[in-house]
């Protein structure tokens, strides 16, 4: 017989789309930025700086204060006395009104912050735009309303706050990060010491000025710039009450042990390695494009990315040459155009730890796909990668990349696929795909996972919380819960 | 005894594949924070304008109306050198011989709705000498339109049975098969009405008669796109789409390019595979052009309403 014509689509030639790129026009980023401490913008007490460098040139953007242990003692004592003069003895009427200012002043420099976001992080502006930006603004608008109703909140219990908070926050979501850990620390009553990333400080700090403009109490708010070591002491500072983490699990386990023997309160929100579970009954192309939100938003660096793909056996070859299909039109280059899909990443480290996968990947024996894709010469990138016939003991499908690689298996039965869900160190997130809703609560109730989501991948909502089982941390962030892990609750 | 192999089956067609509305919303939304600029622009405007069918479908219709209607879809706008003429004129049975005599040459098509338009409440032996009618005088593609009714009582055999024998009534002229989605309810029954109709022989899909409020939608049109890759990846066999009724505006013409480039691929971005059904987009198209390469908006007034 002949061999059979295969029947493809050509989703990658033919009419392209001109560049559409967001202008910058409009922003200032200063050569060199300070800390914010006690309301003012300080040097580093050691005179030292580095850079900040957008990773999608490898260019530098600006130079960043490295903080000491001695910026993070003068920040500590700039919030206790914040919180001990002023911000403690404000009604929580007062508190939510600085809150909702600065929510409504993140609304009104959006585009500011999206460009910005862009440019330092590598994230494509369609998503800092549409998704960093308004959400932040609206974790601050959320919290800013229970400031005052924090009685309500937690009935038959004398919510009372906690003191200092000292936060750490990833690169991965920068603006964002900084929302989710200080807007419900603000309106429980706590001041704050907060260390953004060191390959993305630039909108921590755009946001410490923008605070300055709220007319926020000074001290109520610190950020200090650095690395790990600036990090570690904020979590070895015997004043401060309460430690909060967002990044990796080895580094989370590092804080845990530093802070174990003392009365510190701490949540830690840590890695992932999700399921995303794709049943026969799914909608297939819904499904589809729900695979691809999940591991390809925001270059695969999200803790919460559906990373391991589950595909029943019966509808696989559909759901893989669809899937390639998809992967096909996404656009991989300049964050700052306004149709790319994938940006760059974040940092050479990162990058090279994902290629580290891809390699390990490929001598596991799975298959490899990539799309063509033309890459930028300079800058770090990585195109959409898929990696099929990998088994539950791959590396590939036990470790967290953090990047856009998808490591696909199949399963037969819903009890086989739960097993092999669960089967892993971590428990931050889970996607269900399909059309059976007995099917969604059965599964819901035997994932052990603190969100999972159903016929959807990667929503986030400030009123609802989120956060992770075993390995992937404790503690919740957004919503009441969010709320309550800044709280004593007696 | 018969065997069957059973590649030679027909699907269940109750057993369509489901379709998810908020996802497909998300979808749509996505493809419509694609920013088309510049070249890419221009050549999508003037594929919007290739891929139109010009329509008029009132009782009103006369000669006059038709024949002005013929010219404009060959001289959309002499002003700017190079513009290329509409894909068809729609049209009722009664003026397809006239408006196939005013094109004569021009390679405007002559498309003629059938099947008692717009209902199809009408008996069978009608809906086929309606469209022998039509072919007769000429008409290059019958839009027709499916009994809804008996849709939605489950009688899909009767709706496939009636789109073949219609199918076999066009003899050469190319067959679109009106969905009338705006009467059908469901997303997931868009996605069953558009297997149907592919598998009864249709050569196009289409959204609407453009009679009723709920016209063609983003959502609506994806789900009929998934539902022809779904049949392309089975069968080999290319089936058009024309959503029709509710574009009016350049912009949305341009997104839904996009969604078709993004769900089909290049192939289909041509007259023979996708139509607009529409009235007046033409004319919001040409100013966008016209802006394009002056760099101001012209008053409507510039721009013929016929």
């Amino acid at each position: 017989m002949a061999k059979k014509k295969q029947i493809e689509v050509d989703l990658n030639s033919g009419w392209a789309y001109a560049p559409a790129p967001e202008s910058k026009g409009h922003i200032k980023i200063k050569p060199q930025y300070n800390q914010f401490i006690g309301g003012k913008f300080v040097k580093p007490s050691n005179g030292k700086y580095f850079d900040t460098i957008n990773p999608a040139n490898s260019e530098k953007l600006s130079s960043i204060a490295l903080g000491n242990a001695k910026d993070v003692d003068k920040a500590v004592r700039a919030a206790r006395k914040a919180y001990s003069e002023v911000w403690s003895k404000l009604s929580g009427k007062e508190r939510g009104k600085y809150i909702f200012r600065i929510a409504r002043l993140i609304q009104e420099r959006a585009r500011e912050f999206s460009v910005i976001e862009s440019l330092d992080g590598g994230k494509t502006i369609r998503e800092s735009r549409d998704v960093d930006v308004p959400l932040a603004a609206n974790h601050f608008f959320y919290y800013a309303g229970w400031a005052d109703k924090l009685e309500y909140a937690f009935p038959n219990k004398r919510p009372t706050s906690l003191g200092v908070a000292g936060q750490i926050i990833p690169w991965n979501f920068p603006l964002l990060m900084a929302a989710w850990k200080i807007a419900p620390a603000l309106a429980a009553g706590n001041t704050v010491v907060l260390k953004p990333a060191e390959t993305t400080s630039l909108t921590a700090l755009k946001l410490a000025e923008l605070i300055k403009d709220s007319g926020l109490p000074d001290g109520v708010v610190n950020i200090v710039t650095g690395f790990g070591d600036t990090g570690a002491a904020i979590v070895n500072h015997p004043d401060v009450n309460k430690v909060a983490f967002t990044g990796s699990t080895g580094v989370g386990k590092i804080i845990q042990r530093a802070i174990a023997g003392t009365n510190k309160k701490c949540t830690l929100e840590l890695g992932g390695k999700a399921a995303n579970i794709i049943f026969e009954d799914a909608s297939i192309n819904q499904a589809v494009e729900g695979i691809v939100n999940g591991i390809y938003f925001n270059q695969g660096h999200v803790c919460c990315a559906g990373s391991r793909l589950f595909v029943q056996e019966s509808v696989y070859e559909e759901v893989i040459r669809k899937l390639k299909d998809r992967m096909n039109t996404l656009i991989v280059g300049d964050p700052m155009d306004k149709n790319t899909d994938i940006g760059a990443i974040n940092s050479k480290e990162q990058l090279d730890i994902i290629n580290k996968y891809i390699k390990i990947g490929q001598q596991e024996g799975a298959e490899f796909y990539q799309p063509a894709c033309k890459l930028p010469q300079k800058g770090n990138w990585c195109p959409p990668t898929l990696f099929t016939n990998v088994s539950q003991s791959s590396r590939i499908t036990q470790e967290e990349i953090f990047g856009p690689v998808l490591a696909v298996q199949t399963f037969r039965t819903v009890d086989e696929v739960i097993a092999k869900a669960n089967n892993t160190p971590y428990g931050l997130s889970a996607g269900i795909w399909t059309d059976k809703g007995a099917k969604i609560f059965n599964m819901t109730t035997k994932m052990r996972a603190g969100v999972v989501w159903a016929n959807t991948y990667n929503k986030f909502d400030p009123t609802s919380p989120f956060g992770g089982y075993k390995e992937s941390g404790f503690g919740r962030e957004g919503g009441l819960h969010g709320l309550s892990a800044y709280l004593n609750l007696n | 005894m018969i065997r069957i192999k059973s590649k030679d089956l027909l699907p269940d067609f109750k057993f369509s594949p489901a379709v998810d509305q908020v996802g497909i919303e998300e979808r749509t939304a996505r493809f419509q924070t694609r920013s088309i600029k510049s070249e890419t622009k221009v050549v999508g405007l003037k594929k919007v304008l290739n891929m139109i069918d010009l329509t008029t479908l009132e009782g009103k219709d006369t000669p006059g109306k038709v024949k002005q209607m013929c010219y404009k879809a060959q001289h959309l706008h002499d002003s700017i050198p190079d513009l290329p003429s509409t894909a068809a004129v729609c049209v009722y049975p009664s003026m397809v011989s006239l408006a196939k005599a005013e094109l004569i040459g021009s390679g405007v098509k002559v498309a003629s709705v059938s099947t008692a338009f717009p209902s199809g409440q009408a008996p069978m032996e009608v809906k086929i000498g309606d469209t022998k009618f039509a072919v007769d005088q000429g008409a290059d593609e019958i839009d027709m339109v499916i009994s809804r009714g008996r849709f939605h009582t489950g009688d899909y055999n009767f709706v496939f049975d009636e789109i073949a024998a219609i199918k076999e009534a066009c003899g050469k002229a190319r067959l679109k098969v009106i969905l009338e989605t705006g009467e059908l309810g469901t997303l997931d029954k868009v996605r069953r009405a558009s297997d149907i109709a592919m598998y009864a022989g249709a050569d196009f899909i289409k959204t609407s008669t453009g009679k009723i409020s709920v016209a063609a939608t983003m959502p609506v049109t994806l789900v009929m796109l998934e539902a022809i890759k779904d049949y392309y990846y089975k069968t080999g066999i290319m089936i058009g789409m024309k959503p029709a009724g509710g574009i009016s505006k350049a912009k949305l013409a341009l997104h839904y390019l996009v969604m078709v480039r993004e769900t089909l691929g290049d192939a289909w971005l041509t007259n023979e595979w996708f139509r607009f059904g529409a009235s007046s987009l033409a004319n919001d198209v040409l100013m966008q052009l016209v802006k394009q390469e002056t760099g101001a908006y012209q008053s409507a007034d510039y721009f013929s309403i016929d």
